[in-house]
């Protein structure tokens, strides 16, 4: 295409000349030092990338918006934040995933939050209070959607001992587990203030993704159908 | 300079009695929240846990009953009422809790409600987590017959 172009005497445009650069073989540079600086470069390149992005990874990031500072306030009476054991849940934890391709995907989505801070769509307690629950159906949807993928980091069916829960607990859990349930389920409201109606509300975000068939099958979900199989085995007989 | 040097006394006269007022006032009147000496440990009373391992019985028959589990951090205010989610009799049948007494359904006028009456909102005004401790407050409370 060059070559054409330099035929009409007329000088290529610099995309054309960048790509003329990028296609053709390389002279000075030795073929160690092209692999070699790649790889460095690469790590270079890739190193800063996540650290970069790993730095709007912390609590010190999130709060840094005054929007933040409501909801954080809040958060610090709950059992994620103050308990008896010292380990604690920081914001990303629970609103970022863990994989990468989610990660990415919740960090472009979250881009849009920097435009409501300029805006200032909840920086009065008012405007908060007006958004709550409109906020808190976006989080329950997330959740519903995912199985509770960020809750299930730390609090994994497998791993529960339920002896050592209290009765109540355990035998919820374990009905949680036959009837395919998750975990916002039956927790929300455990790290923020439940606005008014919260339920209704929740109710009418599964209904709306039942609908649309947006909800995966919960890991307890093949249990249930096999005991409801093997119930209808022995009531045939 | 013999000017200056007054006013400085006076100055000195004032500083003193009004510090001395103030010293006056603090050993005087106030009531400390703590009833031991600075220098000396304040040794708490006992810190009595929730019993969640069965129910305790009612002692009269109209005891509002105790809660067996627990419910800390359960959110009960204008907005929500957490306890509502098992106990609402709209919930209670899926999530296999006790449902509320019908006498919560009542409004002022001891009209039939869907919705638990406003004066029977705040839960834990009544029922209150159960523990074998000791009464906080002496009471020569006797139930009706």
């Amino acid at each position: 295409m060059s070559d054409q172009d330099n035929n009409t005497g007329k000088k290529p445009g610099f995309l054309r000349r960048l790509w003329a650069v990028v296609r053709s073989p390389t002279s000075a540079w030795s073929l160690g030092t092209l692999l070699i600086g790649g790889f460095v470069a690469g790590i270079l390149f890739w190193g800063s990338f996540h650290w970069a992005l790993e730095l709007t990874n912390t609590e010190k990031f999130c709060i840094s918006c005054h929007s933040m500072e409501r909801n954080f306030v809040e958060y610090q009476d709950t059992v994620h934040y103050n308990n008896h054991s010292g380990v604690r849940a920081t914001c990303p934890d629970c609103h970022v995933p863990k994989e990468w391709q989610h990660k990415i995907k919740a960090k472009i989505m979250a881009s849009k939050d920097v435009y409501h801070h300029l805006v200032g769509t909840i920086n009065t307690e008012e405007k908060y209070q007006e958004y709550r629950l409109h906020m808190a159906s976006l989080s329950w949807k997330k959740m519903k959607q995912s199985d509770s993928r960020e809750c299930r980091n730390c609090h994994k069916f497998e791993y529960m001992d339920f002896t050592i829960q209290e009765n109540r607990a355990a035998a919820q859990h374990q009905a949680a587990i036959d009837e395919g349930k998750t975990c916002i389920d039956c927790h929300q409201g455990i790290a923020h203030r439940l606005p008014e109606g919260y339920l209704d509300e929740y109710r009418k975000v599964v209904d709306d993704l039942a609908a649309n068939g947006d909800i995966p099958l919960g890991n307890g979900s093949s249990v249930a159908s096999a005991k409801s199989e093997l119930q209808e085995h022995l009531s045939s007989n | 300079m013999k000017k200056q040097n007054i006013i400085s006394l006076l100055a000195a006269i004032v500083v003193v009695i009004s510090g001395s007022f103030v010293v006056a006032q603090q050993n005087s009147g106030s009531q400390p929240l703590r009833d031991v000496p600075i220098d000396e440990i304040n040794i708490i009373d006992e810190v009595q846990k929730q019993d969640t391992t069965s129910r305790f019985g009612r002692n009269y028959r109209q005891q509002p009953p105790l809660v067996p589990h627990s419910i800390a951090q359960y959110q009960i205010d204008l907005n929500a009422n957490q306890c509502l989610a098992c106990h609402d009799w709209t919930n209670a049948g899926d999530r296999n809790a006790p449902t509320l007494s019908m006498t919560h359904y009542l409004g002022r006028e001891g009209e039939q409600l869907d919705q638990v009456a406003g004066t029977r909102w705040f839960c834990n005004q009544c029922h209150v987590p159960q523990a074998n401790a000791p009464v906080l407050v002496d009471n020569d409370f006797t139930p009706s017959n």
